[in-house]
């Protein structure tokens, strides 16, 4: 019963990856035909062979660091920051009737509006860009956290209450877990964000990380590296989701199983 | 006895919430002009705000503004609408026809994610500077949203709903137009009001990279001219932009699904 099972699955994996393989394959001749340029297009096998040499010489390895920490930094300080708000904001109206009208204001406004100003505050190094991240990501994280906290359950509260917890055990037990379904969502889209804001930034203003060096590969006509690293920040950013989408699935059950 | 007193008590109260719901906005703008002023920073790092909106003034009678915030608006709305376009059409295709599905369904899974604002520079490589590219680079980076929620809301559409008009002698066509389509519009409205804020930050950054006339394009020579004012004025003015077209799709979805329950409920944006 299980090797059919299980070959099924491979059947499954299998056929939903060809059209990716027709894709690849599909690029790959029609750079080596010379359907178009091959300054537009280099071909694929020419990309990967460009890949293994930036890996070799590092020069992938330092910008991709530079980039990653970036990120990294500006999407934990709003992690921390954002949450922080949104569970304040649920939890005493003062904080709510003062912050939701700029929470309002500033979720519509392109993030990306903010990559000079951040430059002319900080400069062309990391700070700008984990600022520009910091900003932009925290307002999803925020409405992620408050939308979850201000959803639990008003029995729970009640009667955690009538039991005589105390508000900080309250918060603790009752408000944070039932916030961190939509908080992890929130986080979500601002994984997304941290990307796009990161290689925005890094594309028109820096000196190091991946968006530079597409910049800098891109002028010097260096296209089959460039496409290495513009597919390299692709992948990543799909696994970085994927990754995620893991880790908040495992959250989510164990906060089922803890409960 | 008491119900004037209650009365003014409720009234001084609301009074109270409102003054504070627009304390922050207030002592946001108040504070930047008062630290601006104080001679804490330089007129560099943050000009005042009667400063910057003295630009826009300037920037408006001379007309550059309305240029460039047109220029800006037609192409994210324009990317916009060939992606909103697209993706549903490619979304039906998808729930229809399993080859269809087959072929795309890995592709749109894998692209969704992925941070598409870097294949930027390969689209100057390919289509130049100009509004062509700055379009199709919106429409690359918004569609996937589109997608993604109208295969999900045809999916998610009550078998019984589409058996019954059948049975009732409907045809395909109609079921799609009269059935499939109205039932799934609440989840295809939220792929749109992801894919607004997508297109505009998209555009943005397009008009940053590659120069020329529209908001973005204005800030970045700002910048280059060391003209802080400028790039201020462009976030006042990009910040505007943003708030309209997210309260006007708001707006729009509560008008399309005034017959759906959904518009009973209290809204949170």
């Amino acid at each position: 019963m299980m090797v059919p099972r299980a070959q099924a699955r491979v059947m499954t994996a299998l056929s939903r990856a060809l059209p990716l393989v027709l894709l690849a394959l599909l690029w790959e001749a029609a750079a080596r035909f010379e359907w178009v340029s091959a300054s537009a297009l280099p071909p694929l096998s020419d990309v990967v062979r460009a890949w293994v040499d930036m890996i070799a010489s590092g020069e992938l390895v330092t910008n991709g660091l530079a980039s990653l920490w970036r990120a990294g930094a500006g999407l934990a300080l709003s992690i921390v920051v954002g949450a922080a708000l949104g569970i304040a904001m649920a939890w005493w109206r003062p904080v709510n009737a003062l912050l939701n009208p700029l929470v309002e204001l500033f979720y519509p406004v392109p993030k990306s509006a903010l990559i000079p100003v951040t430059v002319i505050w900080l400069g062309f190094g990391d700070g700008s860009k984990i600022l520009l991240i910091f900003l932009g990501c925290m307002i999803p994280i925020t409405i992620g956290a408050y939308n979850g906290a201000r959803s639990s359950d008003r029995a729970l509260v009640w009667s955690a209450r009538s039991m005589g917890a105390s508000r900080a055990r309250m918060l603790l037990d009752v408000v944070v877990p039932s916030a961190l379904p939509e908080l992890l969502n929130g986080i979500r889209t601002a994984l997304a964000l941290a990307f796009i804001l990161l290689v925005s930034s890094e594309l028109i203003v820096a000196r190091a990380g991946f968006g530079y060096l597409i910049g800098f590969l891109g002028a010097n006509g260096s296209y089959d590296a460039m496409y290495a690293v513009v597919l390299t920040v692709a992948f990543l950013g799909f696994a970085a989701d994927r990754l995620y989408q893991m880790f908040m699935n495992w959250m989510l059950q164990w906060r089922e199983q803890a409960t | 006895m008491s119900a004037p007193h209650d009365r003014a008590a409720r009234l001084l109260n609301a009074a109270g919430w409102l003054a504070l719901r627009s304390a922050g906005i207030v002592a946001l703008l108040v504070g930047w002009e008062v630290a601006a002023k104080s001679g804490a920073v330089t007129t560099f790092v943050l000009p005042p705000l009667s400063l910057v909106l003295e630009r826009i003034w300037g920037d408006a009678v001379s007309g550059e503004l309305w240029l460039n915030t047109g220029l800006t608006l037609y192409r994210a709305l324009v990317g916009f609408a060939i992606a909103a376009l697209g993706g549903i059409v490619l979304g039906v295709a998808m729930s229809r026809n399993v080859a269809v599905n087959w072929l795309f369904d890995p592709i749109i899974s894998v692209g969704f994610p992925m941070p598409k604002i870097a294949f930027l520079p390969v689209v100057i490589l390919w289509l130049g500077l100009y509004d062509v590219a700055k379009i199709s680079m919106v429409v690359l980076d918004a569609i996937f949203p589109v997608v993604t929620a109208t295969v999900i809301g045809i999916r998610g559409v009550e078998r019984e709903l589409i058996w019954s008009a059948r049975n009732m002698g409907a045809s395909n066509r109609e079921v799609m137009w009269q059935v499939v389509l109205p039932a799934a519009l609440p989840q295809i409205l939220t792929g749109l009001q992801v894919a607004l804020p997508i297109a505009l930050i998209v555009t943005i950054v397009a008009e940053m990279m590659m120069g020329g006339y529209g908001l973005g394009g204005a800030m970045m020579s700002a910048s280059r001219f060391a003209q802080s004012p400028g790039v201020f004025a462009g976030i006042v003015e990009i910040a505007v932009v943003g708030f309209v077209l997210v309260k006007g799709m708001a707006l729009i979805r509560r008008r399309a699904l005034a017959w759906h329950p959904e518009a009973m409920e209290p809204s949170t944006v």
